[in-house]
């Protein structure tokens, strides 16, 4: 513990889908914890760790914009698959003409934040040499660099982000909000917690979300580090 | 076979659109899209993605391992299923193994070895594949015009309009010109997880280069890639940042007060000086 990191991010759009509505998707106002870790685990991820987000700056107005775009309905059956994988004559083919969804989305413009995190090794994963020094150190040579593993996106793959490392003594933009008091931003998606169960010979997994309150003061958003209801 | 990729690249494509609609905004009564607030023109990265499936399924016609998952119409896909069958692609029983249907969809299909793609039921939850390749909206250089084409039609549908004399107008949009942008990812590390090669990043650019010459329409006019330049980093996690490596290309109206109706209206500025230490600028078009 101890090793915070900052990462400044930015993109021309992004959409931070609330789950409520996800035909016709409605981004949150800001960033999501999750969406924030994802943003981290693009940079460096190892099984042994974990990312944690701390605080989340808003620099940028919310500003939404919608887009409506010719969407595929259904996804793919593994059960198909399976079959043709075993000789048998299906068609493996999606025909988008005859499966077409018009959706729209509405969309963020514009948007930046200073994402503050750190991270937390798992000591039943974590071998011999993964130390904390080691990943920090990894983290700051790639954000530095512009490294990453993919390149990464702000909720959806084509809302590529910017980023650039924020040095602990260098300077922070000053958010548009910093004379905000308070702003609610009501309920939000924390993070979605994924276990993996062994039953009877089968591996069961489950995924259970997780919200918080979201407040901004000043443009910043404290992120709980645990949540409950 | 070739070799999985070993590098992260990244692309800048220049195309251009004369008198034609590059991308219809279904909200906007297919009125060419329009980013709001500056004028610019858009074109969606799933518009672009659909030419490049559609160039790869014109281009490598029933090629094994490269049959196309999202397809427009019908496919004479019998063909690739005897390749298949004559290649005797049965794993080991065990079919809730769902890494071996993804790699098998990986293998069989272009476009989810390179766009990725979603597998879901409910055995398994995560059954997605994430490709190597990942697109941006494209974005016009300059504020475009949207122009409203009004045509008329000397046949008539029902025999009620051809009594009446009424003859039906249509609309057609257009966009006398835009030169857009489009700016795209290519992670070595997804790639070696999809099996995305270096024959297969190849084709890729190709598709880039000529997907627009297999796309002509009523609606498209004339659209044409102009320029494609790689920035091909030594590593596989990359060597500099992407946003500085896009800010390196610059397209510029040679006269600002005149409306640009041609790709010659424009300079291209790179700036090669600049590039990073480990990154190699190539121009592929």
């Amino acid at each position: 513990m101890g090793y915070g990191v900052s990462l400044h991010v930015s993109g021309d759009y992004a959409l931070f889908s609330r789950p409520e509505m996800k035909a016709e998707r409605v981004s949150y106002d800001v960033i999501t914890p999750s969406a924030a870790r994802g943003v981290l685990e693009a940079i460096l991820w190892r099984p042994a760790i974990r990312w944690v987000v701390d605080r989340i700056t808003v620099l940028n107005r919310i500003e939404f914009e919608s887009v409506r775009r010719n969407e595929v309905g259904s996804k793919i059956p593994p059960r198909n698959v399976s079959a043709a994988m075993a000789g048998s004559k299906v068609d493996l083919h999606q025909y988008i003409n005859e499966d077409r969804q018009q959706r729209a989305s509405l969309v963020l413009r514009n948007v930046a934040y200073i994402i503050d995190a750190h991270f937390v090794i798992i000591p039943e994963k974590a071998g011999e040499s993964d130390t904390p020094e080691k990943f920090y150190n990894m983290f700051l040579r790639r954000a530095r660099q512009g490294q990453c593993f993919h390149n990464p996106y702000l909720g959806c793959r084509e809302f590529a982000a910017k980023f650039r490392f924020v040095e602990a003594q260098g300077e922070r933009p000053i958010s548009y909000y910093a004379n905000d008091e308070d702003y609610d931003l009501s309920w939000m998606l924390w993070d979605i917690e994924y276990e993996q169960k062994e039953f009877k010979n089968k591996t069961l997994y489950s995924f259970n979300p997780r919200f918080f309150h979201a407040r901004m003061v000043n443009g910043i958003i404290n992120v709980p580090s645990e949540v409950s209801l | 076979m070739s070799e999985v990729l070993k590098n992260r690249y990244e692309f800048v494509l220049y195309f251009d659109v004369e008198n034609g609609n590059p991308n219809g905004d279904p909200d906007a009564g297919n009125m060419p899209r329009i980013d709001p607030q500056t004028g610019y023109g858009l074109v969606s990265d799933v518009s672009i993605k659909r030419k490049v499936r559609n160039y790869v399924q014109f281009s490598k016609e029933g090629q094994d391992g490269f049959d196309i998952y999202v397809s427009e119409g019908a496919v004479l896909n019998n063909k690739q299923k005897e390749a298949y069958e004559a290649n005797d692609l049965k794993t080991k029983d065990n079919k809730d193994d769902k890494l071996t249907a993804q790699a098998y969809m990986c293998r069989r299909f272009f476009d989810v070895r390179a766009f990725g793609a979603v597998m879901d039921t409910g055995d398994f939850k995560c059954g997605q594949v994430r490709g190597p390749i990942q697109l941006c909206f494209s974005k016009s250089e300059d504020v475009i015009l949207q122009q409203e084409v009004t045509i008329t039609r000397m046949a008539s549908t029902t025999e009620k309009e051809n009594a009446s004399e009424n003859r039906t107008m249509g609309r057609k949009y257009l966009v006398p010109y835009g030169l857009y942008r489009l700016e795209g990812f290519v992670s070595a590390k997804f790639a070696q997880k999809t099996g995305f090669t270096q024959k297969d990043l190849d084709l890729f650019f190709e598709s880039l280069k000529l997907m627009f010459d297999q796309d002509r329409s009523a609606s498209r006019g004339k659209m044409s890639a102009r320029k494609l330049y790689v920035f091909k980093h030594e590593s596989e996690l990359g060597n500099a940042p992407a946003a500085a490596l896009f800010d390196l290309i610059e397209a510029k109206l040679i006269n600002p007060s005149e409306p640009s109706r041609s790709f010659k209206h424009y300079e291209l500025t790179v700036d090669k000086g600049s590039v990073p230490e480990g990154v190699q600028l190539i121009e592929m078009l």
